[in-house]
């Protein structure tokens, strides 16, 4: 398995672990959504905002990361000349 | 009243529709090979495809059906935003490169590449015309929603409209310029829904006891429920007859008073606790309990096919004659209104005031007559900034609810990575590098645009201009409540919304009977130009298909039908491709009955489920034959444990 794979699958592992917890919440546990952290808005709105932005993120970070991998690989142009 | 025709929308509209037209017709000849068909040659840049990602996935669904279900039930249309940019994560970190390094024009080609199996073609084939033609129904549905109070137009006509420019916009360029009107389309719709809402937020809220066509809505009380005339005595209605609660109206919250051969409805909700519509109204046998009772709308279609509504006579397009609903009543510390407002404090006033949001009841006389009664329901912010409001199961102690809810959010979860028409993107682009910064921008596009699906939602819930018959206008009605040009604007977008879906939707179709179905299992040999030629023709066909199925099904909600698409996809494609990716004792044995049964029995769970038996068959929804409607949590599951059972009894003839 490479390593971009191995990464992909990590941060979907984290995802999934997140978006769980947001199922569970809303199924079996929809009061706790009720509290407000801050700012006057509820746990809900906090934790939906949280999943699209941590995915955008988290894209990134994968972007960021399988970039690096590649350039690793890249033969250097002065050895190869 | 609601639904105006503008001139104004009505000239832009053709000037969005010119230019993805010429758009086709400059790119028409870069589609001549099937290469250049089928994926543009796989010379799209990146950024672009990526932005294209967002075009081909905002569907009407999106734009239309999100905000609409958001600003006619608070939250729950948010968990659809979440639930379908929760889907690319599976798309980036599982799906995108293995899909660019094994494909070359179909999501067959992929499943195939280890195997070169016709049965694989053909079962993959069937299941991407499916899944494209469940997915094309609500885009057409969607796009006859938005030529009525755009143009004027039937709702047929709509539909009409966006075959013929869909049908010309593939068959002339193919990928190449579906590629392109999605780029417009999907950076036009995240940039003008950011000025909608930016606009949004410098209006901020004001109360109101009306829609914008200045009407008042009475609101009467608290009064007691033994004592209802007592609401009545300063009223115009004082000396009206107050009608029996029975027959059909029997324990339904509404008030009926008849005056001069007219009835008016009004709905009853009891003055504390602050409830919401699942609280029973106190019945009226002395309780001492009270009540406010709100004006409500009423829309009564005789068996003679005549309408009446607010009880006068009407010939045609009765939701004309509603008046624009939704509406803040009351704003934190009795303000009347707020100024402007940052994104934050626009959510907390929310959650603190209480709002107006729209609600209806269809009810069957006996001797015919249908009444739909639309009654403003006064409801908390923080109650609307909860879920449960539409998925009422959540909040109910059935198990079988609570599985419906999480098997819809397991279908958008698993399903974006197996639609047809997304996975055929990966094509487009050089190579597997190009395929994964692509979708990384595709995210970024959709998220900020489903961040933005909450503030139009809850904007369009509190504009006064909402259309009390139509979900799927919110947005657009939202636009027009801020500015008619805004109007025109996103009206305009969104018909190209259901433009960019549809062409790469009718491009997917394609490609998997030219490709999978008539070469791939039937084994005809083509030219590249006679491939093409079949190609075009099947976009022809599928786009008339899908006009004649758009106008069947009018009356359909379109987010509902998307959720099957859903379903099925991720039933049928997923399993598989996951399969083949990480596990290496998959046979193609394994991979077809995988599939087949993947879609055979997510179509089957939706067919035989309540939802269906109510909304389609007219069928009492008890009599479903399976215990909740959203069949992914069973069917993906399923396809998984079939794949892994054939694949391993067939792991001695496939060696």
């Amino acid at each position: 398995m490479s390593t971009n794979t191995l990464l992909g699958l990590r941060l979907f592992f984290f995802y999934s672990l997140l978006y769980l917890g947001f199922m569970f919440l809303c199924t079996f546990q929809p009061q706790v959504l009720e509290w407000c952290p801050v700012a006057g808005i509820n746990l809900a709105i906090w934790y939906g905002f949280g999943l699209i932005v941590s995915a955008v993120v988290m894209a990134f970070v994968y972007g960021w990361m399988c970039r690096s991998e590649e350039v690793a690989h890249e033969p250097s142009p002065r050895r190869s000349a | 009243m609601t639904g105006e025709v503008s001139a104004l929308a009505v000239v832009i509209f053709v000037f969005f529709v010119a230019i993805t037209l010429g758009i086709s017709v400059r790119l028409g000849g870069r589609a001549r090979s099937s290469q250049g068909y089928f994926t543009a040659h796989g010379q799209i840049p990146w950024f672009v495809n990526g932005v294209a990602f967002a075009g081909d996935y905002l569907s009407a669904a999106s734009f239309l059906g999100i905000c609409g279900m958001i600003a006619f039930y608070g939250y729950d249309g948010f968990l659809y935003s979440i639930g379908y940019l929760a889907g690319w994560i599976v798309a980036l970190f599982v799906i995108a490169e293995p899909m660019k390094r094994l494909g070359k024009f179909t999501f067959a080609d992929a499943l195939d590449a280890k195997f070169q199996s016709r049965a694989i073609k053909l079962v993959v084939g069937i299941s991407t015309l499916v899944i494209s033609l469940f997915y094309l129904i609500p885009q057409m549905v969607g796009a006859g929603a938005l030529i009525q109070p755009l143009l004027g137009f039937d709702h047929w006509v709509g539909v009409l409209i966006v075959g013929a420019t869909v049908i010309l916009i593939v068959v002339s360029a193919g990928m190449v310029s579906t590629t392109y009107v999605q780029f417009l389309k999907g950076a036009l719709l995240v940039v003008f829904s950011g000025v909608l809402v930016a606009m949004l937020l410098v209006r901020g809220l004001k109360t109101a006891d009306g829609g914008l066509d200045g009407y008042v809505f009475q609101e009467l009380g608290p009064v007691d429920v033994e004592h209802l005339h007592d609401a009545f005595e300063k009223t115009p209605l004082s000396d009206a007859e107050i009608l029996p609660s029975d027959g059909p109206w029997k324990s339904l919250p509404f008030v009926r008073v008849r005056r001069d051969g007219q009835t008016h409805y009004f709905y009853q909700q009891p003055v504390a606790p602050l409830a919401d519509a699942s609280n029973s109204i106190p019945s009226q046998g002395g309780t001492g309990a009270r009540v406010m009772l709100y004006e409500a709308q009423s829309l009564v279609k005789g068996v003679d096919g005549s309408f009446a509504v607010n009880g006068q006579q009407v010939t045609t397009k009765p939701a004309r004659y509603l008046h624009p609903v939704g509406y803040v009543t009351e704003l934190p510390h009795g303000a009347t209104s707020t100024g402007r407002l940052n994104p934050l404090t626009f959510l907390s006033t929310i959650q603190q005031s209480e709002i107006a949001i729209v609600s209806n009841s269809i009810v069957r006389e006996v001797d015919g007559t249908t009444t739909t009664i639309y009654y403003p329901r006064p409801t908390s912010g923080s109650q609307i900034l909860l879920p449960g409001g539409y998925f009422q199961g959540m909040r109910s102690k059935s198990i079988a609810d609570k599985l419906n809810f999480l098997s819809l959010m397991l279908a958008l979860f698993c399903g974006t990575a197996s639609l047809p028409h997304i996975l055929i993107r990966y094509y487009t682009v050089k190579d597997a590098a190009s395929a994964r910064k692509s979708t990384i921008v595709g995210i970024a596009s959709i998220g900020t645009f489903y961040i933005f699906t909450l503030y139009l939602g809850l904007g369009a819930m509190t504009s006064g201009a909402l259309d009390p018959t139509d979900t799927n206008m919110a947005a657009p009605l939202l636009a027009k409540s801020i500015s008619p040009w805004l109007f025109a604007v996103i009206s305009a977008i969104a018909f190209t919304t259901v433009l960019g879906t549809v062409s790469g939707l009718i491009l997917a179709a394609s490609g998997a009977v030219t490709h999978d179905l008539l070469c791939g299992c039937l084994g005809i040999e083509m030219s590249d130009l006679h491939k093409v030629r079949i190609a075009k023709l099947t976009s022809v066909v599928v786009g008339a298909i899908a006009v004649g199925l758009g106008i069947l099904f009018k009356e359909m909600n379109v987010s509902y039908l998307v959720g099957w698409a859903f379903s099925i996809a991720a039933s049928s494609n997923l399993p598989a491709l996951v399969m083949l990716l990480f596990w290496s004792g998959t046979t193609w044995q394994g991979i077809v009955a995988s599939s087949a049964m993947g879609m055979l029995a997510s179509l089957g769970w939706i067919l035989v489920s309540a939802e269906t038996f109510s909304k389609i068959y007219g069928l009492p929804a008890t009599d479903a034959w399976v215990p909740f409607s959203q069949p992914g949590i069973v069917t993906i599951p399923l396809s998984f444990a079939t794949l892994v059972l054939v694949s391993w009894m067939t792991q001695k003839s496939t060696k």
